[in-house]
């Protein structure tokens, strides 16, 4: 059986995680690669960096975060955050990261999507997709630009496209949920996942491990992807996945 | 020496890391030559099938391929370097394989989702020195849209299901490819790799 994932997310700045792991009994909690190598230990199945340092000047920096993990961590990962043009795909591509994720820049420019997935194959291209309800509805519309602006985009609409156009994931954030712990947005994911057939990565609103079964077997999210309940070490990995193996989902372990 | 064929499908780097920390020596190289002098090879890739196939060709590493597999050397071929093997595949139309291993690659139906990606078991049906000590149903990652259907059966190593039950590796005398990718398998993957190295 194909197993879910579980995927901690590592917000980088400048090379140096964020949002600190606090619990960890590491030299370095602030170091990426250390991070990274820990979640393995820990039976991560992935791992995503999110680079919310936004300028130009540290693509270079994350890029030799992405080589050095590569050279120590071997399970795959994802760095998504200011990625726009094929070329900062090819630079993260070639330094060792298995997929980029892209956010704004695919809304901006959907031929990205289109142009990326034909040249570096689906298999390595995210859409991220920052969702948040329309009021009054069961409607949700897409946000850029870390949730700032919106975009007058339909979701639904959206996933179906960026299929069309080549993606082969999609990270789907909910922005009514991200930060509250009350759990995963599951009417967003469930419209999602059945409306395209591509893997769904749920995020946003994790605040314990019956959230993770629920988005699971409600909406059936592929992969969970979580920040905080592992950082600050509420939960091990491993603890969440034994929560989820007894409660009938299959996990690697 | 382990040639790791570069034929610009893809990065090899986490393929050439993963052998050395698994102690081998390698060297990512598109020189026929050095394919030949090496001890043993590996073909990796990901991308389109009938881009590798045409990039195979361009860099007249045909030959040095099939000469590699009629010497005797080990051979590892992993996703589209598994595929690349077989007589046909479907993707983006018929195109030719190498034809190495008889068979055809076929696209997964919509009623799963493709691709398939994430951690799946293996189911092991042939024994052999590069699964040694790998314990059946094992956890390995895959991500691909396409898999072999092998017409000699004899050649398949391990199945996995995914709605049904595919060829996820595949071996015959000195050829052993996966589907999956054991430089993203964390634990399991290198050991797969160090057997690779040390047992061959």
């Amino acid at each position: 059986m194909l197993a879910k994932r579980i995927i901690p997310c590592l917000d980088v700045h400048r090379g140096r995680v964020v949002k600190g792991v606090k619990f960890l009994n590491l030299k370095d909690a602030g170091d990426p690669v250390e991070l990274a190598s820990f979640y393995n230990k820990e039976f991560a199945d992935e791992l995503v960096f999110l680079d919310i340092t936004a300028s130009h000047e540290a693509r270079n920096i994350m890029i030799d975060v992405v080589r050095r993990t590569s050279e120590q961590v071997f399970i795959p990962f994802t760095v998504g955050g200011g990625i726009r043009t094929l070329e900062d795909i090819k630079l993260m591509l070639e330094g060792g990261a298995d997929k980029v994720s892209l956010n704004s820049a695919a809304v901006k420019n959907p031929e990205l999507v289109r142009e990326s997935s034909r040249k570096f194959g689906s298999q390595c291209i995210v859409v991220a997709v920052d969702a948040k309800k329309i009021a009054g509805s069961e409607r949700w519309e897409v946000y850029i630009n870390g949730g700032r602006i919106p975009t007058g985009l339909d979701v639904i609409e959206w996933v179906k496209k960026v299929k069309e156009l080549g993606a082969g994931e999609i990270l789907l954030t909910s922005m009514d949920t991200d930060g509250t712990k009350d759990g995963y947005d599951i009417p967003l994911t469930k419209a999602v996942t059945e409306a395209v057939n591509l893997p769904v990565i749920a995020s946003g609103g994790a605040g314990n491990l019956q959230h993770l079964v629920d988005v699971i077997k409600e909406a059936d999210a592929d992969a969970v992807l979580a920040a905080s309940i592992f950082h600050y070490g509420e939960y091990s990995i491993i603890q969440a996945k034994e929560f989820l193996k007894n409660n009938g989902i299959s996990v690697r372990s | 020496m382990i040639a790791i064929i570069n034929y610009g499908m893809g990065n090899l780097r986490s393929v050439q890391k993963a052998i050395e920390k698994v102690g081998g020596e390698t060297i990512i190289t598109s020189d026929p030559e050095v394919i030949r002098k090496a001890d043993k090879v590996v073909l990796p890739g990901v991308g389109a099938f009938f881009d590798a196939i045409e990039n195979l060709k361009s860099n007249n590493l045909v030959e040095v391929i099939k000469e590699t597999i009629d010497s005797g050397k080990p051979f590892l071929g992993i996703c589209l370097g598994l595929h690349l093997l077989f007589t046909e595949s479907e993707e983006d139309g018929l195109h030719k394989g190498l034809d190495i291993l008889k068979g055809r690659v076929v696209r997964f139906s919509d009623e799963v989702k493709v691709p398939h990606m994430g951690w799946n078991q293996i189911e092991i049906k042939n024994d052999n020195l590069i699964l040694e000590n790998i314990p059946d149903n094992s956890y390995f990652y895959f991500v691909h849209s396409y898999y072999p259907v092998p017409e000699d059966k004899d050649v398949i190593a391990t199945t996995t299901d995914y709605g049904m039950e595919f060829a996820s590796s595949v071996s015959r005398d000195n050829i052993f490819a996966t589907q999956f990718h054991p430089e993203k398998s964390s634990d399991l993957g290198l050991k797969i790799l160090k057997n690779f190295v040390s047992k061959l």
